[in-house]
């Protein structure tokens, strides 16, 4: 009896205009190239997708469930470029049959450099999710799917989330599946869903991929193989970017015709059906406890840090910025700390990473840059005008305070 | 296989990065067991090395000896070099080379009618030429450029070989005549166009010379895709006769640096420029973009290594912007003193306006120091781990200066990749391709 539950993951970074040491404005970020990706990939991915999820929740009048982690920044994208996005999102809301996640507001890896940022985020983030769209979120996903037991445990202590969603890594899983609901260790009501990879990236990787095997990939097919779970699993994690449909397998890969009729394979059999996270967490039982004392993520396939924190300059800029939270904050200037929060997205040290851009791979999608080293030079240009900003407004406090 | 080839420069006679290329290039061919006659022009040491210099008469010691065979060094153990001094008076006429051409021709019996006439016409050629664009200086090296081509066409007509392989236009002639005098299939190894020394202004009997070797030739090699487009579009060269084949690097030994002249360096940071001070290497770009440095930083020198026609000038450009005493001029450097001045370095920038291939970059991140490099050059296409500029944009070049001099990080990550990935870009891959053209061109001719 697997239930399939579906979480797609939405984010568009603010891009960093190009910024030399010789540029003294406070302008950022690039509002044409932001602007025009969001737009673009609007198009193409966020609209159509949205129609289609809407479509297929009418057709089959609440059997078919879908859940959403939606940043901050991407919704501020939207608000800003395209509203008819944010109005979509709405429709699927009202329906009943869509789940927000929880996740941080910047998509940053916060959590590894400053507790106090982390937690702001989160709250920024589910405040949002409660004026948009009244859902108070329940499960959280880490950024990137960054997970280890401390995690957990901070989760657990904020008490607000039933569940943590993380990859269904083969090394923290070792005999057993991803598709039952486990429990992290020294956590008492907090449980954890993992993605069941494999299958998620039959659809998310592989699905146009003519040199693969199971190519052409159609509903009938991955409903067999939902199917064969039957017996072994009490729910399959289907987590993906959702820029899968329409903008990673293009519209004529028949991605959006493989989802359309989807769930009219996989309801064929009585046992199987679709859920949300909470849904999931709250039907089935805990079946055995998985110990990550180190941390892993969804990315490549070293499913670590290391595209993120691969190489000296990764570390360097993620250190350096994350030293300026106390003096960003002692500015009490908000539009600093906007500056700098949208700095500490995740994405802006993903395109310092040396891994594989020997090979000219993966770390391609809207990398504004040239080369890994092109975005590290832009990042500190950047930083290190943010900081003199820091010290500009603080020296004029002090002049203010002492004068009065 | 055995090669005959026409070069220019050889180490230590060296004015650029040509005798680096063919004495990496020879070696490699000769651990694969090639068997290669290298000809070169008597070797001539001057203090300002272009070639236009080493051209020149009044450098040539006119000789009587046609051809010297040197000794065969221990590492270019297939390699045999054959150094041709003048065979006739520079300043000869037109007439007299003719008739010592023929002379050397009639010394070949063997000779097949169709080549005798390739050559007639070949020469009928030659001389047109030189009667109708007498250049400002095109005689002098007009001049030598043929009587290194009647050289060596006497000395293939005593070798055995399969196939010619001649290296940039002044061998160009060489190898045709002695293509059609011997029928054997020629290669050109394309390392530079007079594009790319000369801009738009170029020497139409360098062009000439060059256009006729491009389509004379069997197969041509040149040493990036961006030489492969210029020989496309300006020589009217079809692209699939074209094989790219990207120069390397002979590994270094790193354990070399000795701590005593690591400790000699102050706490001043260093930014080299090496490489002729010429048009082509856009050293003016590399004094603005320093200025702009100079604006942001206080305790940086740059270093100029290199000699050429626009030195004077550079020097004077320096003083006028007021960065004459952060700008130093070494002249031309040679063996250690190359490798000293990049172990001093933090950085080397190539601002070449239009650059073939440029193995200095390869050489600089073989002594452990980041590099950038101008787009419009050869190896940007096969480095990634290297910092890359358009030549004009002084603002992002000096912006990128900065930022290596400024974040250590930054320093250590383009070190650690740069090292690891010119590791790769060895001359014995090369050479297996040069091995392969020269197999696909003699099965051609046969």
């Amino acid at each position: 009896m697997p239930s399939v539950c579906f979480y797609f993951q939405v984010h568009q970074p603010f891009r960093l205009r190009h910024y030399t040491v010789f540029d003294k404005s406070g302008n950022y970020f690039d509002e044409f190239k932001n602007a025009s990706i969001c737009r673009k990939v609007a198009n193409k991915c966020y609209l159509p997708s949205n129609r289609l999820l809407l479509k297929m929740i009418r057709r089959y009048e609440g059997r078919f469930k879908v859940s959403f982690s939606i940043t901050g920044v991407v919704i501020e994208q939207f608000q800003k470029y395209c509203p008819e996005v944010i109005s979509t999102f709405d429709a699927l809301a009202e329906t009943g049959c869509v789940e927000f996640i929880a996740e941080t507001y910047y998509h940053s890896l916060s959590f590894l450099y400053s507790r106090n940022e982390f937690f702001e985020q989160i709250q920024k983030h589910i405040e949002l999710m409660q004026k948009l769209w009244g859902q108070t979120p329940r499960i959280f996903r880490n950024t990137e799917l960054i997970y280890n037991n401390q995690l957990a445990e901070t989760i657990e202590a904020m008490n607000q989330f039933d569940a943590v969603i993380t990859e269904g890594a083969d090394r923290i899983l070792g005999h057993r599946n991803a598709n039952f609901v486990y429990r992290p260790p020294n956590c008492k009501h907090l449980k954890l869903l993992l993605k069941n990879y494999s299958l998620s990236d039959d659809i998310a990787f592989r699905f146009s991929n003519r040199g693969w095997e199971e190519w052409p990939l159609d509903a009938p097919k991955f409903a067999r193989w939902i199917d064969q779970i039957n017996g072994c699993g009490h729910t399959v994690n289907l987590f993906m970017d959702y820029e899968t449909f329409g903008e990673h397998q293009w519209e004529d890969t028949g991605i959006f015709d493989f989802m359309y009729h989807l769930p009219e394979y996989i309801l064929r059999h009585p046992d199987n059906n679709f859920m949300t996270p909470s849904e999931v967490v709250r039907t089935y039982p805990v079946m055995d406890v998985v110990d990550v004392p180190h941390v892993i993520s969804w990315a490549d396939m070293e499913r670590d840090l290391s595209a993120w924190l691969g190489n000296a300059m990764q570390s360097n800029a993620l250190h350096e910025v994350y030293k300026m939270e106390k003096l960003v904050k002692q500015t009490q200037d908000p539009q600093i700390i906007e500056d700098w929060r949208k700095l500490l997205t995740s994405d802006h040290f993903y395109y310092m990473c040396t891994k594989y851009f020997s090979d000219g791979d993966v770390h391609k999608y809207f990398n504004p840059y040239e080369s890994p080293y092109d975005s590290y030079i832009n990042y500190m240009n950047v930083l290190n005008h943010l900081r003199e900003r820091c010290k500009q407004v603080l020296t004029q406090q002090t002049v203010s305070e002492q004068a009065s | 296989m055995k090669v005959f080839m026409l070069g220019w420069e050889f180490p230590p006679y060296i004015s650029g990065g040509l005798g680096t290329a063919c004495h990496g290039l020879t070696k490699a061919l000769s651990d694969l067991g090639v068997k290669i006659t290298f000809v070169l022009p008597k070797p001539i040491e001057t203090q300002t090395p272009t070639h236009v210099q080493m051209l020149t008469p009044q450098h040539c010691r006119a000789s009587k000896t046609v051809t010297q065979t040197t000794e065969t060094s221990q590492e270019l153990k297939n390699v045999q070099f054959h150094t041709v001094s003048s065979p006739l008076q520079p300043y000869t006429t037109p007439q007299q080379y003719q008739k010592r051409l023929e002379e050397i021709i009639r010394q070949k019996q063997l000779l097949s009618s169709q080549s005798q006439q390739m050559l007639d016409q070949w020469l009928e050629q030659e001389i047109e030429g030189l009667s109708v664009g007498p250049g400002q200086y095109s005689g002098d090296m007009y001049t030598e450029v043929h009587r290194y081509a009647a050289a060596a066409v006497r000395l293939a007509l005593q070798q055995e070989f399969d196939v010619i392989h001649a290296h940039d236009w002044m061998t160009y002639p060489a190898g045709i005549a002695v293509a059609a005098v011997t029928g054997k299939p020629l290669v050109v190894h394309v390392h530079s166009t007079e594009f790319d020394r000369s801009g738009e202004h170029v020497n139409q009997m360098i062009y000439d010379i060059e256009r006729r070797g491009i389509h004379a030739a069997a197969k041509v090699i040149a040493v990036s895709y961006l030489t492969r487009n210029i020989l496309m579009t300006r020589y009217g060269a079809l692209g699939e006769k074209i094989e790219v084949i990207y120069n390397g690097v002979e590994p270094e030994d790193s354990n070399r640096i000795s701590a005593q002249q690591v400790g000699i360096r102050s706490d001043e940071k260093i930014v080299l420029f090496l490489g002729r001070i010429t048009m082509q290497k856009g050293p003016e770009y590399f004094l603005m973009a320093a200025r702009k440095v100079l604006e942001e930083m206080e305790n940086v020198k740059f270093v100029m290594a290199g000699s050429g026609d626009m030195m004077h000038r550079i020097i004077e450009m320096a003083a006028q912007m007021g960065i004459g005493h952060k700008v130093l001029f070494t002249g031309f450097l040679r063996g250690e003193d190359v490798n000293r001045v990049y172990q001093m370095a933090d950085l080397y920038v190539m601002p070449s306006v239009s650059e073939p291939f440029g193995i200095a970059p390869l050489e600089a991140l073989n002594h452990d120091v980041p590099v950038i490099i101008s787009k419009q050059s050869g190896v940007a296409e096969v480095l990634t781990h290297v910092l890359k500029v358009d030549f004009w944009d002084i603002q992002e070049m000096a912006n990128k200066i900065i930022a290596v001099l400024k974040y250590p990080p930054l320093q250590m990550t383009l070190r650690e990749h740069g090292n690891f990935e010119v590791r790769k870009l060895k001359w014995s891959g090369a050479a297996k391709k040069c091995l392969k053209v020269y197999q696909e061109v003699t099965q051609v001719a046969v």
